[in-house]
């Protein structure tokens, strides 16, 4: 019943989509797009709730909220919503560890972001959705993703896209970051 | 993990793989308004009780719920058992009729094993809730997750079991347990109460509360049944209550920190005082409430994946 | 005339092949190879240099009739046991109703002729319905036309010492012999396994072995007192056979037997929770069995008896608890003998002779049985393939029941024919 190292899989023959510097350009771009949808700065609006999908949506949503920070000069809540629990492919797969869920406030009528690397089938938002309407009402759920990929499943879409990629069924997007990766990237190769 | 049986054996990784389930579970229903996670939702889990136990069904049942599980309970009394129907029948008809989980009760020990020797070929989990005097595992992960929650890492903890070890089924699933978690385990009872060849069980065996006290971590008082009472294990209630009773003078003899747990249900004055009972440095409603949740995680185990080898 | 040749059988394994001719129920000659010339009916077994032994004595069968014939019958059990070589098979009185009368064994006596297989004597029970309180009718059940000389309650004690005293010292005057199933039910209460480490573990009520030794000692003072001869059924733990040697250095009149279960199985088989290892005694530890052998080896225990018990799918496919003890026996004791006791070199063939044949009718005092090979003598004569190994399946046996514990083992020794009083019983694994 180990746990299995999620997103350990590196693709065996790999393309870089993004370098170092890419990902923090990108980043910082989405975190001004933030800032103009969510009119944060204004003086009336509240700060948006940043809600990272583990394992690479918490450090990614750190990342977002600092900028966001930065930029604005607002404090923007950032935490942690995982969906296992939510998820709707469970019995497809071994049993998977559960990650942490952390809120870092209430949600009822705020707007909140789901943060995530890569957005796919949209499965995972689609339980991000159901889990967060366990914990509360928010007035507005956005998405920001660092890497569309395509090959949706749901009718679901992102707000923030850091970088659309076209991509085969058969190619894996990997995501690195230097929070829990040894470097910042965005890698395509052939799934293993 | 196909099955809950027992902790003997239970290896670390799977049994701290349970305890922090159950820590994440309980995180995450804090405070929430709406306990119900979808996660089991279309599961079918059916509670088998051949012996009256209404907190241990009880928290099953609610952690099945509170994973959209169907839970059905069975009791013997209003079910074709109290008609005579073999244990292996009743399994093998509620695994027909669609059963993913059994989680079953029986007053003989092993009974859990046998059931699940029967469903080996259908997909039915079984959860043993207490065999005999065999071992009664989900109590021992509740325990280690509330004294986790106390005291951190159980490495090198000294923790004792008090009192009627032979016929306990508690005091079983928790010296493998704990012992399996690096816990030093003592032993403190009557050599009435211990079961002859406990030589080779991973413990330390004592005769005398007062000496272990100040030495412990933690202390778990068992439950004195009131047939032990009178079937001659010891002399009587009074002088079983002097020499092995948690009072308060005793509490006094704990280091700071220290916890004391009960299995429940408790006698208050035989084997701990009221006041103890009752005191900060008792986690016996910590107990409870981390029992619906270690259950949870131990469903989520048995129910939620394939069922396949994890790599 | 009933006429059969055994062509190159080696006599308890020993020294060069020989003819044994059988005729009219006795061995006629015994020669050299080649040596005798049969007449033309006569029946040739060609034994190809195998063993041949005198036929089997068990002292302690279930035959289950009347009463689970659901499980076995004297019929069933017959055939088992021609099939493991025996000739001579005791059936305990615990059926239902109980052979605690006249009725009752001189019922199971004539079936067991009817069926014919083996000479099936009927055990009398000692009290009333088993159940401790009063002595049964064991003279008269002695001087039917059963001619019961063996008494036992087995599956109970007679543990009330008054009541032991009285049958060790009216048993003196029929010149029988109690057969005592030591057990002080008072340190059994809801025992369910030996009282070790693996039933503390598993959390099994324990059956300590001073229940059985406590037993076995008083009741070798009683016999001791009272003059009477005493048999100890199904010993099984180094205490017993410490008390045991005791006893005979005493010169008390008391023998014994251990059972192939408790030559063979440990307690460790108490981890499969399968209840076909349920046995009263139960399974001990290791250095339990290991005693037993060596007792067996050096005459301290004077026999093996089967305790052949069958018991049906649902009182064994169940919870522990539930189910009932004992497990099969008559097909497979020799071959356990074989496995513990020759394989070892604890024992010869002749020595398996002794503590199957010999030492058991003499306890019984069976004249006709467990005799020496020689012309002039009964044709009770097992002829077994010492080379041969099998494999058991419980469903192939000929019980009616298939609650052996030694499912799917390998194991040494086969019966390739049984003869009672010249006639063949069983040959190469089929019956008659």
């Amino acid at each position: 019943m180990a746990p299995r190292p999620r997103g350990a899989t590196e693709p065996a023959a790999e393309r870089e989509l993004l370098s170092a510097g890419d990902v923090a350009r990108t980043i910082a771009r989405m975190a001004h797009q933030v800032i103009e949808k969510t009119a944060l700065g204004s003086g009336t609006a509240t700060p948006p709730v940043l809600l990272g999908i583990p394992t690479r949506g918490i450090p990614l949503a750190t990342r977002l909220g600092a900028r966001i920070s930065e930029f604005s000069g607002v404090d923007v809540p950032t935490g942690a919503l995982d969906v296992t629990l939510y998820r709707d492919d469970l019995r497809r797969k071994p049993t998977r560890p559960l990650e942490q869920t952390q809120l870092p406030t209430g949600i009822d009528d705020r707007v909140v972001v789901l943060v995530d690397d890569v957005l796919f089938s949209g499965r995972t938002i689609r339980a991000a959705l159901d889990a967060l309407r366990d914990h509360g009402r928010p007035r507005v759920v956005q998405l920001a993703v660092l890497v569309d990929r395509g090959h949706r499943e749901l009718p679901i879409r992102a707000d923030y896209v850091g970088k659309n990629v076209p991509t085969s069924r058969s190619e894996e997007v990997s995501v690195l970051l230097s929070d829990v990766d040894d470097r910042d990237a965005v890698l395509l190769g052939e799934r293993r | 993990m196909k099955h809950l049986l027992t902790t003997d054996g239970l290896a670390e990784d799977a049994a701290t793989a349970i305890l922090d389930t159950a820590d994440e579970l309980k995180r995450t229903l804090l405070g929430r308004e709406v306990k119900k996670l979808p996660t089991l939702r279309g599961r079918t889990v059916i509670t088998m009780f051949y012996e009256n136990s209404t907190r241990t069904r009880v928290s099953f049942e609610i952690a099945g719920k509170w994973m959209s599980a169907d839970v059905v309970n069975v009791s013997a009394g209003g079910s074709s058992v109290g008609k005579g129907e073999s244990l292996r029948d009743t399994a093998l008809t509620l695994a027909a009729a669609g059963a993913d989980c059994v989680i079953v009760r029986h007053p003989a020990s092993g009974a859990a094993h046998r059931l699940a020797g029967w469903l080996s070929e259908g997909g039915t989990s079984v959860v043993n809730a207490g065999d005999g005097t065999h071992e009664h595992p989900t109590q021992a992960l509740l325990d280690a997750a509330t004294l986790r929650e106390r005291l951190g890492a159980l490495k090198d903890r000294r923790i004792a079991i008090v009192g009627d070890v032979l016929h306990s089924r508690v005091a079983r699933s928790n010296v493998h347990l704990l012992a399996t978690l690096g816990a030093e385990v003592v032993l403190v009872a009557p050599p009435t109460l211990l079961p002859v060849g406990v030589g080779s069980w991973p413990v330390t065996v004592s005769h005398d509360l007062d000496a272990e006290l100040p030495a412990l971590d933690a202390v778990m008082m068992l439950r004195v049944q009131a047939e032990r009472m009178h079937g001659g294990f010891f002399p009587s209630a009074r002088e079983y209550s002097i020499a092995y009773g948690l009072n308060e003078a005793r509490l006094g003899l704990l280091p700071e920190g220290a916890v004391v747990l009960h299995p429940g249900p408790m006698l208050r004055g035989m084997e701990i005082g009221s006041a103890v009972a009752d005191a900060p440095q008792s986690a016996i409603t910590e107990q409870v409430r981390n029992g619906v949740h270690v259950r949870m995680a131990v469903l989520y185990h048995l129910l939620a994946g394939d069922g396949g080898e994890r790599g | 005339m009933n006429e059969i040749v055994i062509r190159g059988a080696r006599l308890y394994g020993e020294g060069d092949p020989v003819d044994v001719h059988v005729a009219d129920g006795t061995i006629a000659t015994i020669g050299e190879a080649g040596a005798v010339t049969p007449g033309e009916d006569a029946e040739v077994i060609e034994a190809r240099g195998q063993v041949l032994l005198p036929g089997f004595v068990d002292l302690h069968t279930h035959l289950r009739e009347p009463g689970r014939e659901d499980t076995e019958t004297i019929d069933s059990g017959s055939a088992a046991a021609a099939l493991g070589g025996y000739t001579a098979v005791f059936a305990m009185a615990n059926t239902d109703p109980v052979a605690d009368n006249a009725v009752v064994v001189e019922h199971v006596w004539r079936r067991g002729r009817e069926v014919g297989l083996v000479d099936v004597h009927p055990v009398g029970a000692v009290t009333v319905g088993l159940k401790g309180e009063k002595l049964a009718e064991m003279g008269t059940m002695a001087k039917s036309v059963a001619g019961v000389r063996l008494f036992s309650d087995d599956g109970h004690c007679v543990a009330d010492p008054l009541l032991m005293r009285r049958a060790l010292e009216y048993s003196t005057a029929l010149g029988v012999v109690v057969a005592q199933h030591a057990e002080e039910p008072r340190l059994t209460v809801g025992a369910q396994a030996h009282e070790g480490e693996r039933a503390a573990r598993l959390g099994y009520t324990g059956w300590p072995s001073s229940a059985e030794e406590s037993i076995v000692a008083r009741d070798c003072v009683l016999a001791r007192h009272a003059g009477a001869r005493l048999h100890i059924c199904h010993v099984s733990t180094t205490g017993t056979v410490d008390v045991l040697g005791w006893a005979k250095g005493l010169g008390i009149d008391v023998s014994a037997e251990v059972t192939p279960h408790h030559l063979l199985l440990t307690d460790e088989r108490l981890a499969t929770y399968d209840p076909v290892n349920k046995v009263n005694p139960p399974l001990r530890a290791g250095a339990d069995v290991e005693r037993m052998r060596r007792a067996l080896a050096d005459g301290v225990i004077d026999c093996v008896a089967t305790d052949h018990a069958p018991h049906a799918v649902q009182d064994k496919d169940c919870e522990w608890a539930a189910a009932r003890p004992g497990m099969l026996g008559l097909q497979t004791a020799l071959s356990i003998v074989a496995e513990t006791m020759v394989r070892p070199g604890l024992l010869d063939w002749r020595g398996v002779a002794r503590v199957m044949s010999e030492r058991p009718a003499e306890i019984a005092g069976l004249p006709d049985q467990g005799r020496p090979l020689a012309a002039g003598e009964p044709a009770n004569l097992v002829l077994v393939d010492p080379d041969a190994e099998w494999t058991v399946r419980g469903a192939e046996l000929a019980s009616v029941a298939a609650n052996t514990p030694y499912e799917g083992m390998r194991l040494p020794a086969v019966v390739s024919a049984t003869l009672l009083r010249g006639r063949i019983t069983s040959r190469e694994g089929k019956i008659g």
